[in-house]
């Protein structure tokens, strides 16, 4: 047991990550289209950005899609960590929010740069 | 193929296998192969069994590689040519050869609140429970496990996570949870909630797969997981 | 206390939690690099021109298709979680599987397509 965290606290992170987990599962399916698409004829620059710069649509839903990883990925990282490296202590939890916070802020300056006009 | 070469764990966790070569019969079990070891070739051999006809659990071992009821497992079924490897129940310490201890399984099935609890009396009129309910069916689908321990060796995540409670003490709690007399209440979802409970099943499915019973835990930790849930949204917990 | 081997966990739902939890480990890994990547935009078009004209090789175009099909297994081996906690029970699921596993194939041959058109 990760003394760490309160079984209501556990409670919430599962329901938090299935939650992400649904609104994922409709970004993949978007972004899988996207990257079938912009794969066509070879990646540039300039293509990328034609698509991308001032679509506000395409900065919501990818701003949507960044905050859903947030959420979704730390969660999972930590049980991987906890089970196969044995980390359970108040350290995977930080470790986890480190990511979280890596996760949000690259990805989101990742939208802004390629939303921005 | 008149003789199976039968390799069996001796010792305790520092022990190894030991072959013996043991003959081969129409219709014979794993508990038969066992039982003619030690009754012929190796007096101390320690195993465990009792009903020997699929009622009580005892005799759950690991025969090549799988967890199951040695006593329903027929030779036919399991064996690779003329081998069988038969070693004791996975996740649990050995005591002696094929015997394990199974106190860590037992105690889990009581830190799940495992036991029903009651509010009424003999006094009392009888509780009125709708066979058809689907909290009446929840239950009844869980409600035959005779605690054998073969999902509970089965699980990885047992295998993991030392205090995690494994599927059988949370098939338990399940039923209990969806039984319409029990009072334990929030106290047990409290119990099973956590990454020593509901929240670390990872869906593997090997405790399904294997129960001899054809029970599903699997099912249960799924519901007992949107129950902690709503009872975490509430603020219960 | 024996631990089990590869013999107790050859089996589907097995498999599944396996390719789940192991192509969820590659795409967080991913992640940070993508949004890295990305940000070069924020240093106008020649600079996210620059960094895919790097990536512009098989060895690169390799990784990106085994990536894709890792997201189309991890979203839809996602998914047949969400039935199995969310939904009334009927199994394992293992017809899941088997769409995901198909949906692998199919996200992967898709790429390969947009690649060479």
């Amino acid at each position: 047991m990760n003394k760490a965290i309160s079984v209501g606290t556990q409670a919430r992170l599962w329901y938090w990550q299935r939650l992400s987990a649904m609104v994922l599962a409709l970004c993949v399916v978007g972004h899988l289209i996207v990257i079938m698409v912009a794969v066509r004829g070879g990646l540039s620059g300039a293509e990328v950005l034609a698509r991308t710069r001032g679509n506000w649509a395409f900065g919501a839903f990818y701003a949507c899609f960044v905050l859903a990883c947030t959420v979704h990925v730390p969660i999972g990282l930590m049980r991987i960590a906890e089970e196969w490296l044995a980390w359970r202590s108040r350290g995977v939890v930080t470790a986890a929010w480190l990511f979280a916070a890596v996760l949000g802020l690259a990805g989101l300056r990742a939208v802004y740069a390629v939303v921005m006009p | 193929m008149t003789t199976l070469n039968v390799r069996v764990w001796r010792g305790n966790e520092d022990g190894e296998f030991v072959s013996y070569q043991v003959p081969r019969n129409a219709s014979q079990t794993v508990l038969d192969v066992v039982t003619y070891i030690q009754r012929h070739l190796e007096p101390d051999l320690g195993y465990r069994f009792a009903c020997r006809v699929g009622m009580c659990g005892s005799c759950a071992m690991t025969v090549n590689g799988k967890a199951r009821w040695s006593c329903r497992t027929h030779v036919a079924k399991v064996v690779q040519g003329d081998a069988l490897e038969i070693a004791p129940l996975s996740n649990l310490p050995v005591i002696k050869d094929l015997a394990t201890d199974m106190t860590a399984f037992f105690d889990k099935w009581a830190a799940a609140k495992g036991q029903f609890k009651g509010a009424t009396t003999r006094h009392d009129a009888f509780a009125s429970v709708e066979p058809a309910s689907p909290a009446r069916k929840a239950a009844d689908a869980g409600i035959e496990c005779i605690g054998c321990g073969v999902c509970y060796a089965s699980c990885d995540v047992v295998g993991w996570r030392p205090d995690y409670l494994g599927p059988a003490a949370m098939n338990r709690a399940w039923t209990l949870v969806n039984d319409v007399r029990d009072v334990v209440g929030t106290e047990r979802l409290r119990a099973v909630a956590g990454d020593a409970g509901c929240h670390s099943c990872h869906t593997q499915g090997s405790c399904t797969e294997r129960c001899p019973k054809q029970l599903a835990p699997t099912a249960g930790i799924a519901g007992l997981k949107r129950i902690v849930a709503k009872a975490a949204i509430k603020g219960e917990l | 206390m024996k631990r089990n081997d590869m013999r107790a966990r050859n089996h589907a739902a097995y498999w599944a939690f396996l390719i789940h939890r192991l192509s969820g480990l590659a795409l967080a890994l991913f992640l940070p690099v993508h949004f890295w990547a990305l940000g070069h935009a924020i240093q106008g078009e020649a600079a996210l021109d620059g960094f895919l004209k790097l990536t512009d090789n098989p060895l690169f175009k390799t990784g990106e298709w085994g990536l894709v099909i890792l997201l189309s297994l991890h979203m839809m081996g996602g998914v047949r979680l969400l039935l199995i906690e969310f939904r009334p029970w009927t199994g394992l699921r293992k017809d899941w599987v088997a769409f995901s596993l198909g949906a692998g194939l199919c996200a992967g041959l898709a790429f390969m397509l947009s690649l060479f058109s």
